[in-house]
């Protein structure tokens, strides 16, 4: 089984370096759009091997620490219901409502399970008839599918206690938001392969050509990350703004047709708020009037949450990268993964996790007198 | 798209603090730094003595002129019946070992059983039967026990616990605070198997290929590493918690830096292939059969060579060493040439979303 080595390979990582070093002329921002891809750059050290010219600035793509406080909140209240049993993905249950999590919640007695797949979420309901089986659905294009056919899956087995608790998020209109903010330094994004995989490259083209950004589908080891970055780089250095693939061994440009019908089945797009960022038109989806029985909110009257966020945390700014997460006065001092102020510290994914994590050794805190660390603030908009 | 939003970074804030758990959670459990910071800041003030705070896997007592390693864990693992080993084999292996961390060949065990009401008698015997082979081929006597019955849905079928005594040599001292800059970081073998076969048959996944534990006794290997000298610093089992843990544990102990060369360390593939499905560093993924040593460097090669001559140690490789430089912290050089920081975990890995 080869699937890892040969996209890690030091000799050939060598060399698309050395490529990007030969093209680069001038200082170039590009942004990995994928938490997944952070992860991949800091715990390889790509960031320290590139040119000084190319810096990378993550993007708000981790799915754990998008997810609205308002919707832990609503998790957390669901899963402490003694008739409910509340199944997860691994990484949601670290991440903190307001004021806990949903580790807590178990604790405290909330039957609240791990699973893999939210297939084995159903397999749970069907076991316990008696019970409300809730699965959390968060996450972008790559998630979404599976938890759509779930759903249609409950439907058609009439499996009727249960239900999906809705969070998913949509990249294309996150980088649309992102390219608007006067704020932006983006002058190209990584994006993020997988997404593309389900998706296809059919919502990049126009983007691309309204924004000047070359768009590059980027893959998740160390060589389909270098491999983004020079295509990337080449074209910015040529003038040229398209969409590249370079991550063909998973992406078709259609993407995966029976997975967007299924989406389109179940789910209908809809605003959605981003933690730490705010409301995004038509970044989310729902579930469809038709699946309105399986729809944990509709089912749970969960009103009444009153959310609260601590002011010194910044992680709004790093999901947008305006700034790095060690330019928060809080990363590693009131913030760490043990005690974290937020979701981009708590997640694996986390651009401050991972920045604490693998690189705290050779960071500084960088505090609000830095240029990049306070950006101007924007015109109005909803913040939830 | 209907009409973009314009973004406000002033208003721009997450989430509330989770400063004190006032629960105990999976993480506290889990060999990281939760676990670390139970014992260290409840039960050690609550407990008190020096032998306490020496903080190993076994503690190191002085009995009637005797130097004996004194050690106990208990066993909750989740099926009771794994690819490589059982929750009997386990229970005998891991107090063995741990034993054998402090230098010393395990000679008696104790045995405590808690049964769960409605549990097979059939299962129990499977299980004694397994601790007593487990026991024979490690050279080592359960000597006395326990059993205790809990009501149905109180307990996972069998928890049982072990407590060990073992005879230390003379001239063997086996601690974190021996390690100076300069040891040589060795582990006996391919890492990650115990975890990966454990998760494997837990979660119903199925990576393509058969992983099995390593759960194995290591008093044999430790005792050829000291017939080759006695002067060996530290050894560790990275049982929960990983390698990652376990060098943490010693880089935090000794106030040495460590760093770890990571295209050095034995990963099988199945393991790299099931960590990269799941979003899991095999770094992290706990083993029940293996060891980490820090080793003098005069004495690496041949300690190196003993190991690999011994059938637990076949795989054994140097994978770093420990520095001056960033006391209490263990950074790994990675395979593209780039450094991170090995962090301890916190509580359990956490399989990724996406």
């Amino acid at each position: 089984m080869k699937y890892i080595e040969e996209f890690q390979d030091p000799e050939l990582a060598r060399r698309l370096l050395d490529d990007i070093h030969a093209t680069v002329t001038r200082p170039w921002a590009l942004m990995e759009v994928c938490g997944g891809q952070t992860h991949t750059i800091i715990r390889h050290g790509i960031d320290q091997l590139l040119p000084d010219q190319v810096e990378l600035i993550h993007g708000p793509g981790c799915p754990v620490c998008v997810t609205p406080l308002e919707v832990i909140d609503k998790a957390l209240e669901i899963a402490s219901r003694p008739d409910v049993i509340f199944c997860s993905f691994g990484d949601m249950l670290r991440v903190p409502g307001t004021g806990r999590d949903l580790f807590q919640v178990r604790s405290e007695g909330g039957d609240v399970r791990v699973v893999y797949s939210p297939l084995d979420a159903l397999k749970i309901a069907r076991q316990n008839p008696g019970k409300e089986v809730v699965f959390f659905g968060i996450g972008f294009e790559t998630t979404a599918p599976p938890n759509a056919m779930t759903v249609h899956q409950a439907r058609k087995l009439g499996i009727r206690n249960f239900s999906l608790l809705v969070s998913h998020v949509r990249v294309p209109p996150a980088i649309e938001a992102i390219m608007q903010s006067p704020s932006c330094r983006v002058q190209g994004f990584l994006a993020a392969g997988h997404v593309c995989s389900v998706m296809g490259m059919g919502e990049y083209p126009g983007l691309a050509a309204r924004h000047r950004v070359p768009i590059v589908v980027t893959g998740f080891e160390p060589l389909d990350i270098l491999e983004g970055v020079r295509h990337a780089v080449r074209q910015l250095e040529r003038g040229e703004h398209t969409v590249d693939n370079a991550y063909a061994r998973a992406v078709r440009p259609e993407g995966n047709p029976a997975a967007i019908a299924m989406l389109e089945d179940v789910f209908e797009v809809t605003d959605r708020a981003w933690r730490g960022i705010g409301v995004i038109p038509d970044s989310g989806w729902r579930l469809s009037e038709r699946y309105r029985e399986h729809d944990a909110e509709h089912r749970f009257s969960v009103t009444d949450i009153t959310t609260r966020e601590p002011a010194e945390c910044r992680s709004g700014e790093v999901l947008q990268g305006l700034i790095k997460p060690n330019q928060c006065e809080a990363f590693g001092t009131t913030c760490t993964p043990r005690n974290p102020l937020g979701a981009t510290m708590v997640s694996s994914e986390g651009a401050c996790a991972a920045y604490y994590l693998y690189r705290r050794l050779d960071l500084t805190p960088v505090r609000a007198t830095d240029p990049i660390a306070r950006t101007a603030p924007l015109e109005a908009s909803p913040v939830v | 798209m209907s009409e973009t939003t314009t973004l406000d970074v002033t208003g721009w804030t997450c989430p509330a603090p989770l400063r004190d758990r006032p629960r105990v959670v999976m993480g506290h459990g889990g060999g990281g730094a939760l676990s670390a910071e139970l014992v260290q800041h409840l039960f050690a003030p609550a407990f008190g003595g020096e032998v306490l705070a020496q903080m190993g896997d076994a503690a190191a007592v002085t009995l009637g002129g005797a130097r004996l390693a004194f050690s106990t864990d208990s066993y909750v693992v989740r099926p009771l019946f794994f690819p490589g080993g059982d929750i009997g084999d386990l229970a005998v292996n891991g107090t063995v070992n741990d034993l054998a961390m402090a230098g010393a060949r395990a000679a008696y065990l104790s045995c405590g059983f808690i049964l769960e009401e409605g549990v097979e008698m059939s299962v129990v015997a499977r299980v004694a039967r397994s601790m007593g082979a487990a026991a024979r081929a490690a050279g080592v006597e359960i000597a006395t026990g326990d059993t205790k019955v809990v009501e149905t849905g109180h307990g996972d079928g069998i928890y049982v616990n072990t407590a060990g005594i073992g005879l230390i040599p003379d001239g063997v001292d086996l601690r974190a605070q021996r390690v100076v800059p300069g040891d040589v970081v060795i582990v006996s073998g391919e890492i990650g198997l115990h975890g990966v076969a454990i998760m494997s048959v837990r979660e119903g996944l199925e990576f393509g290929v058969d992983i099995e534990s390593d759960c194995a006794a290591l008093g044999g290997l430790v005792e050829a590493m000291l017939a080759v000298t006695s002067d060996l610093h530290v050894l560790r089992d990275p049982t929960r918690g990983g390698v990652a843990a376990a060098l943490n544990e010693i880089a935090a102990a000794s106030g040495t830096g460590v760093v770890l060369q990571e295209g050095k360390v034995p990963i099988p593939d199945p393991v790299a292939n099931a960590c990269a499905i799941l979003g899991l560093d095999p770094l992290y993924v706990a083993n029940e059969g293996k060891l980490v040593a820090f080793v003098p460097r005069e004495h690496a090669d041949a300690v190196l060579d003993a190991m690999r001559a011994h059938p637990l140690g076949r795989r054994a490789a140097v994978i770093g060493e420990a520095v001056e430089s960033h006391p209490g912290l263990v950074v790994a050089r990675t395979g593209l040439g780039g450094t991170r920081v090995v962090d301890l975990p916190l509580g359990e890995q956490l399989p990724r979303i996406c």
